[in-house]
């Protein structure tokens, strides 16, 4: 079957991608470094469930992509916040 | 002149706030069938007003939703505890849930569940403790 072995070869890539994220995230000499690795598994975490769920032939996983990536998108948004104002919550922002 | 020019995070979060609502809305109701239930439905609510918090501030959001998240989990923990001991009324063991197909003039056939009632008492309780917690571990002194 040839979607089968595009497939696996995909799903190799994407687990090559993920370990050198992984080093990104414990080595980055930078914070933003590590965010935007953070970042990035987020997304190849999204490519490896949809490839699976084609894999499996179901979609009780396509909901779950999209909760992954809304998470992901928080996460990214607060971490930016973070490092630009050093405070997540403001009591009073100025106008 | 405001110093802090975030407009682009603010137009996003205004969109972008309804979606992962209507999506933590279809995850709860998916809840008995499918993947879900009232934990994820309220995690990503809690999530939604944790985007609001960071493009805008804590008296902003307090105008916005003007919920005591304590009293929150207080109804929750009534709603979960009342709908699992009213099984007690009907002499079956605690947690015991009923369900039946009712017919609905517009959707046709479906089927109502007391687990409902139970998850929108752990969905109560969850958004409740989550922004408990994290807006008093995230605001400044």
């Amino acid at each position: 079957m040839m979607l089968d072995i595009v497939i696996r070869i995909a799903l190799f890539c994407l687990a090559l991608a993920m370990v050198a994220l992984i080093y990104r995230v414990i080595k980055g000499p930078s914070m933003p470094d590590r965010i935007i690795a953070l970042d990035a598994i987020g997304i190849n975490l999204v490519a490896i469930i949809a490839l699976i769920s084609i894999e499996l032939r179901t979609n009780a996983f396509l909901e779950i992509i999209l909760l992954i990536g809304i998470l992901a998108f928080i996460g990214t948004v607060a971490f930016a916040k973070y490092l630009e104002k050093e405070v997540l919550f403001e009591r009073e922002r100025d106008q | 002149m405001r110093s802090n020019n975030n407009i682009i995070l603010e137009t996003t979060i205004k969109v972008v706030l309804f979606i992962i609502v209507l999506f933590s809305v279809y995850i709860f109701f998916a809840g008995h069938y499918y993947p879900g239930g009232g934990f994820i439905g309220g995690l990503m609510t809690s999530g939604a007003i944790v985007l609001l918090l960071i493009a805008y501030d804590i008296k902003t959001v307090a105008t916005i939703l003007p919920v005591n998240y304590r009293t929150m989990t207080g109804i929750g923990l009534l709603f979960a505890i009342g709908t699992s001991a009213g099984s007690l009324l009907f002499n079956v063991p605690f947690l015991t849930h009923a369900f039946g197909h009712i017919e609905v003039p517009v959707l046709g056939e479906i089927s109502l569940h007391t687990a409902t009632l139970f998850d929108l008492g752990v969905y109560l309780v969850v958004v409740g403790v989550t922004m408990t917690i994290i807006q008093t571990i995230g605001e400044d002194e």
